[in-house]
């Protein structure tokens, strides 16, 4: 048996020592740039290495650098699609390509990964963005004295332990790339970053999801000490030691992973890191920060709180719904008011988890299944926006509304495509988030009324601030603001392009999706409702 | 005893000496004295080689020796106590003298350290800093070989401190262990004000600290009426000795327990007993620092898990609640006063405390996780620190000469010098307790055995205190990486074998600790008995 899962894992891990390690070289006038492969770029480095100690890589170093994380990223995706072709779509709701070897045999740890539906789906969403992600920063970092080089390999041991978190099945191993997964964001924000301000957001970033990660260890020490295992597998189910635990305990146990989870998600009032941090994240370490690690605290809410402690959700249930909808509502209300539009997309990803985790609480199936579809959904969508802002923070450097108007004029692709992916944004139906955004609603609805009316606001909300925006930069005439505005370039349109094709195509399509997602969200349905009846009769 | 019957007899029982499991002692003991005779008959010029080159080999030795008795215990047995039930020969204090020997070995090599011919010690301590006379000595290239006894005498009382068997002997390796640093700690070659009053603080206080120690042994005494720990066990168990026939004698044991507690938490460095270490940590020469840090804290955490885990292992409903106090007090308020630190070495003296406040989370858990996670811990933060106070040693001031500890001052030290700050980021996470990294594993242990003997109050205290350390750390990361160098910023000097070597050893043990940590854990007393179980304890007289 092919281990797939590891060798993702490991993949870009591996890519990441090698672009770190890569040869530090002055590069001659004229470099031959005729093999992207790695050996190819060892091999220059070593013919022309010079004496001079100042050379902290060149171009020809940093060039080589990107090509091979682009490399390493594609043949990580390579990887997972070959796996995600032999998944067996009709056993969805289980967890499929195990591995489970022991660590630390003391403690019971074991490196044990696997996917059921819903973690192959963000499994592959993260592996399709990381490869744009490298192709859209391409140029970001050239003035830099390493030439990005350091960037790159960030980003590369950012989706091993991205693929990793999503993959774990032993909930220490979790924990372990949960809290790991933080140190490269903290370099790509605070070292890379855009602004004055971007090592105190690195900062905040970091002390916020610090906090909620050592939270969180205290509940991970009481799955072990409790449950008596680490293995996910074995801890769920009826039969588990948690299964018996009390009521009080329980929700103790909940409430660590949740509060980790919720300053994760981002969800009010614990979201104030992340519009900081967007706005001082270059738009590449954003689409990462909120389309994927993001994604990590819904899927731990799925995955760990309500499958692990399904006793304790009913007790959780009307005040995670609450704060939901506070913020779908300040999240957009707030997303009008920004001048910034890093930060403007941030606010809306506040609006669109509360979403997630609205359809994710209502504890029914239509309503997790939108959640989970939401999930991959707006980081395809909210990933192609950031990227956007990025091209136009490019062109301008700038990320200001009021630096941009008319751009339609000059840069007709970017404005059009620009729209189509803020509408994408809004939920216009055919186009992807549309049909998750429905899907919640249904599953509020039927959870209870009033939160799915509240929860309609928000939707208009986002009209607001996804045209206003719109009109703000894109239509009117053309100042001398944005004058000289190329239009998307070859590199910008390969970077963006592949995520319009897949939010047109799972908008009209998402049968696919909605397969594998589909019997992991019924699992997990099935848990807390079986768990909230018997709570019932006692 | 087949010579007794026709020789003239001194004793009614003859100690009988197993000298192969003294050895380690002996050799470190020997190793000492002859790097005396040294200093008194060989030529100045060709001391330095010589001393390091046996206080070398005499670590190696022990701590070659150490892994043999471990392996050579037999299966299933604890272990022994020699000398009379002296000293106990347990794979606990194994593992202990063993972690010891090779920290010690580690610090050796930063002592060892000679940059233009200059070591971090003063050229001649007994001259009054800033006078002709120092600066004569400075030209003339002065130095203190005496530094490697002092050392190997040092390492004597940390090996023997962890290994003690009886109050007296655990206080004769305090003084041996103490006094030859309170010496050490006076001789920076820079900033020797500081530095002598660095060591005049310590002395002090720690001759306080000692006294408490020794009127709780006294107390113990009373109690008991023995200082053999198997014996006050017996005792503590029956409710005294035998003149306490109606339980009168607990305010005695009480006090003892409550004394020498004091004694231990200040070696250990606890709140409210800790304010010696940011001035010691700050004065005394960096090396000597790293010394104290590692092997120090080490030893003095032996003699405080043997102490509460053998004789007193009884009491620990009279004990445990005090610790929890203490574990809470020394946790929060060492992490708040932390925040404000703006000097590195200081920092890091904060941060010792608070992991302190970490370890002894797992002494309040009182069983045999707990016993295991502190030793891993101890071993696992050793390394770190060490190699973290050999980064302090090279950061020094524009002219090359002073070290920088004034963290502002570091800004771009990252940009300028990736593999120094990279090394001290790993060595910062770790502290912080970030996965991937042997800081990480220890807290896990230590918290899981917290939380197992259901202290899980005092994890959840250790838990937010850990996020407040982690600002800090963060912080230095932020300062080093994230802005730009300063034209008036801190020089580093190229490391030398012996400085790279240490880092690189820091370095390799984060990883291997974090990544790989098995290995080591299986060393470790196994879970389910108490811990006392995993203590080799004898009365006196039948080792």
């Amino acid at each position: 048996m092919i281990p797939w899962l590891t060798i993702a894992i490991a993949l870009p891990a591996v890519g990441a020592v090698l672009v770190w390690a890569l040869p530090r070289v002055k590069a001659p006038d004229t470099v031959s740039e005729t093999a992207a492969s790695a050996s190819a770029g060892g091999g220059t480095a070593t013919a022309v290495r010079t004496k001079a100690p100042a050379a902290t890589g060149g171009p020809a170093s940093a060039e080589n650098a990107k090509r091979i994380t682009l490399g390493f990223s594609l043949a990580t995706l390579a990887v997972l699609v070959a796996m995600a072709l032999r998944f067996d779509t009709s056993d969805a709701g289980s967890l499929q390509f195990t591995e489970v070897h022991e660590w630390i045999p003391r403690f019971g740890i074991h490196y044990a990964v696997g996917v059921d539906g819903l973690a192959l789906a963000l499994v592959l969403m993260s592996a399709v963005l990381v490869p744009l992600v490298v192709l859209a920063a391409w140029r970001e970092h050239d003035d830099r004295e390493d030439g990005g080089r350091g960037y790159f390999a960030l980003v590369l041991a950012l989706e091993a332990m991205m693929i990793g978190v999503f993959a774990a099945t032993d909930v220490f191993l979790f924990y372990v790339f949960f809290e790991a997964m933080l140190i490269p964001v903290y370099f790509m924000i605070g070292r890379y970053g855009r602004g004055n301000e971007r090592s105190a957001a690195a900062l905040k970033f970091l002390l916020y999801s610090l906090a909620g990660g050592l939270v969180m260890l205290v509940s991970v020490i009481g799955v072990a000490v409790y449950g008596g295992t680490f293995l996910w597998a074995d801890l769920v189910g009826g039969g588990s030691a948690l299964a018996a635990l009390d009521p009080s305990t329980a929700r103790w146990l909940f409430l660590g992973f949740f509060i980790a989870f919720a300053i994760k998600a981002p969800m009010w009032p614990v979201h104030t890191w992340l519009p900081q941090a967007a706005g001082a994240s270059r738009p590449g370490t954003a689409v990462l920060l909120v389309g994927v690690l993001d994604k990590v605290g819904t899927y731990g809410m799925l995955r760990y709180c309500i499958e692990l402690f399904p006793s304790a959700v009913s007790w959780f249930v009307w005040p995670v719904v609450g704060l939901s909808l506070v913020s779908i509502i300040y999240g957009a209300i707030l997303a009008i008011g920004q001048s910034d539009m890093m930060r403007l997309v941030a606010y809306t990803s506040v609006s669109h988890f509360g979403f997630i985790t609205l359809g994710i609480f209502a504890l029914n199936q239509q309503g997790q299944a939108g959640a989970a579809l939401y999930m991959v959904n707006h980081g395809f969508a909210t990933g192609a926006l950031f990227l956007l802002v990025g091209f136009l923070v490019a062109r301008r450097g700038s990320a200001l509304i009021e630096d941009f108007g008319g751009v339609q004029n000059t840069a007709p692709k970017l404005a059009g495509v620009f729209l189509v992916t803020g509408l994408a944004g809004l939920g216009l139906p055919g186009l992807a988030p549309f049909v998750s955004e429905f899907l919640v609603f249904l599953g509020a609805y039927a959870f209870s009324p009033v939160p799915a009316v509240v929860a309609v606001v928000g939707v208009v909300l986002a009209a607001l601030y996804i045209l206003w925006m719109y009109q703000r930069t894109m239509s009117g005439p053309a100042g001398e603001k944005v004058a000289g505005f190329k239009d998307l370039s070859a590199r910008e349109a390969w970077a963006v392009g592949p995520l319009l094709a897949l939010i047109l195509a799972f908008g009209l399509y998402p049968q696919p999706l909605l397969d594998v997602i589909n019997p992991a969200v019924e699992r997990t349905v099935e848990t807390a409702v079986d768990a909230s009846e018997e709570g019932g009769e006692e | 005893m087949f010579l007794a019957d026709n020789l003239p007899v001194v004793t009614e029982n003859p100690p009988v000496l197993d000298w192969w499991l003294l050895a380690p002692l002996l050799t470190v003991f020997g190793a000492g004295v002859l790097a005396v005779l040294f200093e008194a008959f060989v030529p100045a010029s060709r001391r330095r080689p010589l001393q390091i080159g046996v206080a070398a080999l005499a670590l190696l030795a022990a701590f070659a020796m150490v892994v043999l008795q471990a392996g050579s215990l037999p299966e299933g047995q604890v272990g022994t106590t020699v000398a009379a039930g002296a000293l106990a020969v347990d794979r606990t204090v194994l593992f202990l003298q063993g972690t010891i020997a090779l920290l010690a070995l580690v610090s050796l090599l930063l002592i060892s350290e000679r940059r233009d011919g200059r070591d971090a010690f003063a050229a001649q301590a007994a001259t009054v800093p800033g006078s002709e006379e120092e600066r004569a000595h400075i030209l003339a290239g002065s130095q203190h070989t005496e530094v490697y006894p002092l050392v190997l005498f040092a390492v004597l009382g940390m090996l023997m401190f962890p290994a003690a068997n009886d109050f007296l002997t655990m206080f004769i390796a305090l003084e041996v262990m103490s006094l030859p640093l309170y010496l050490l700690c006076g001789l920076a070659r820079r900033r020797r004000l500081f530095s002598q009053e660095a060591a005049v603080k310590y002395f002090l206080l720690g001759a306080f600290s000692s006294a408490f120690f020794l009127f709780g042994a006294a107390m113990v005494y009373g109690y008991a009426g023995s200082v053999n720990f198997a014996e006050i066990r017996a005792a503590v168990d029956a409710g005294g000795a035998a003149i306490f026939q109606e339980g009168n004698g607990e305010p005695l044991l009480l006090l003892g327990i409550g004394l020498v507690a004091v004694g231990l938490l200040f070696k250990v460095g606890a709140v409210p007993f800790h304010n010696w270490k940011p001035d010691v940590y700050q004065g005394a020469p960096t090396p000597i620092t790293a010394l104290m840090a590692s092997g120090t804290l080490v030893a003095a955490f032996g003699a405080l898990l043997r102490v509460f885990f053998v004789p007193f292992g009884g009491s620990a409903g009279q004990w445990e609640p005090v610790l929890w106090i203490v574990a809470v007090l020394t946790m929060v308020a060492a992490a708040i006063v932390a925040v404000s630190q703006r000097d590195v070495k200081r920092l890091l003296a904060y941060s010792s405390v608070v992991h302190a406040g970490f370890i002894l989370t797992a002494v309040v858990a009182g069983s045999s996780e707990g016993l295991a996670g502190a030793m891993f811990y101890l071993a696992a933060y050793g390394f770190t620190t060490v190699g973290a106070f050999a980064v302090v040693t090279l950061v020094r001031t524009k002219d090359g000469g002073q070290e920088l500890g004034d963290l502002d001052r570091w800004s771009g030290l990252g940009r300028r010098h990736p593999a120094l700050a990279g090394a001290l980021t790993l060595f910062l996470l770790a502290f912080a307790g970030i996965p991937l990294t042997s800081g990480f594993v220890g807290k896990f242990a230590v918290f899981e055995a917290a939380v197992s003997a259901g202290a899980t109050p005092l994890v959840v205290v250790g838990v937010l205190s850990s996020a407040v350390t982690a600002f800090f750390y963060m912080r230095i990361i932020l300062v080093m990486f994230f802005r730009d160098p300063e034209a008036d910023g801190p020089t580093v000097v190229r490391a030398g074998a012996a400085t790279g070597g240490v880092i690189a050893i820091g370095v390799a043990a984060t990883l291997l600790l974090g990544l790989y940590p098995g290995p080591v854990l299986d060393l470790l007393p196994p879970s389910g008995e108490e811990p006392a179980a995993a203590m080799a304890d004898q009365a006196a007289g039948t080792g």
